[in-house]
């Protein structure tokens, strides 16, 4: 048996938003009526299905930590809204000094 | 009305300058530059730097060069004025007015491309510092 640190042993639709809310379903109408029930479970037998299966294969999703830092380059962008900002300005520059443009 | 065809009618003086320009050896567009400078940069003496300052192209006579250092002078008193006005770097300010004045090149005109290599402008817009509008 192989232990998984990150999502080892834990079906994927865990996640209260998928899954919970297929319980609370069923929970709900099994007081009212075994029919629609069993209705609601089908409705979300496939999810269930899925998660069991991803159980089972005991995949584990190893999600590796980059070795180099991240590096996000701002310059060129910086460059840009300056020179955008400066741009009519500068193009007054040229018309009002023409003779050294 | 009279302001619209006033507008129309400068239009058709820019279109016909232009024409001048590209048909007949006298610029107009050089109405302010002195006969010295027009000449220069006719002969791809002096061409536009990536960073907003003329440059000598190769060897040229002293008067040249001297003429040149002048007007990068004027050029820089003007970019430290724009730059403190616009409250950016006089270097800034110089290398906004450089995508300019790179895209007013005209063909046959000299620029320095990044590399520092001089070159002739052709009819494609020569290359620009990165980040130009």
């Amino acid at each position: 048996m192989t232990v998984c640190e990150l999502t080892g042993g834990v079906p994927a639709a865990r996640n209260p938003a998928e899954s919970g809310r297929g319980t609370i379903v069923v929970q709900q109408e099994v007081g009212r009526s075994g029919r629609r029930a069993v209705r609601a479970v089908l409705k979300h037998a496939p999810m269930l299905v899925t998660a069991g299966a991803i159980g089972m294969l005991g995949g584990c999703v190893n999600v590796a930590a980059p070795d180099k830092p991240i590096v996000i380059e701002l310059n060129i962008n910086i460059r840009q809204e300056v020179f955008y900002r400066l741009d009519a300005q500068a193009a007054k520059t040229i018309e009002e000094n023409k003779d050294i443009f | 009305m009279t302001r619209l065809s006033m507008k129309s009618l400068k239009s058709v003086a820019a279109a016909a300058a232009a024409m001048l320009l590209v048909t007949g050896p006298v610029a107009l567009h050089a109405e302010g530059r002195s006969p010295e400078y027009a000449a220069a940069r006719a002969a791809g003496q002096v061409g536009e730097q990536q960073d907003g300052y003329l440059g000598v192209v190769g060897n040229q006579p002293a008067s040249v060069v001297a003429m040149v250092r002048d007007i990068n002078n004027k050029r820089r008193a003007v970019y430290t004025e724009g730059a403190t006005a616009s409250k950016s770097t006089v270097q800034e300010y110089a290398t906004a007015t450089a995508c300019r004045l790179l895209a007013d090149t005209k063909p046959g005109e000299k620029y320095q491309a990044p590399d520092g290599s001089w070159q002739t402008r052709g009819a494609s817009m020569p290359p620009r510092p990165s980040g130009c509008k």
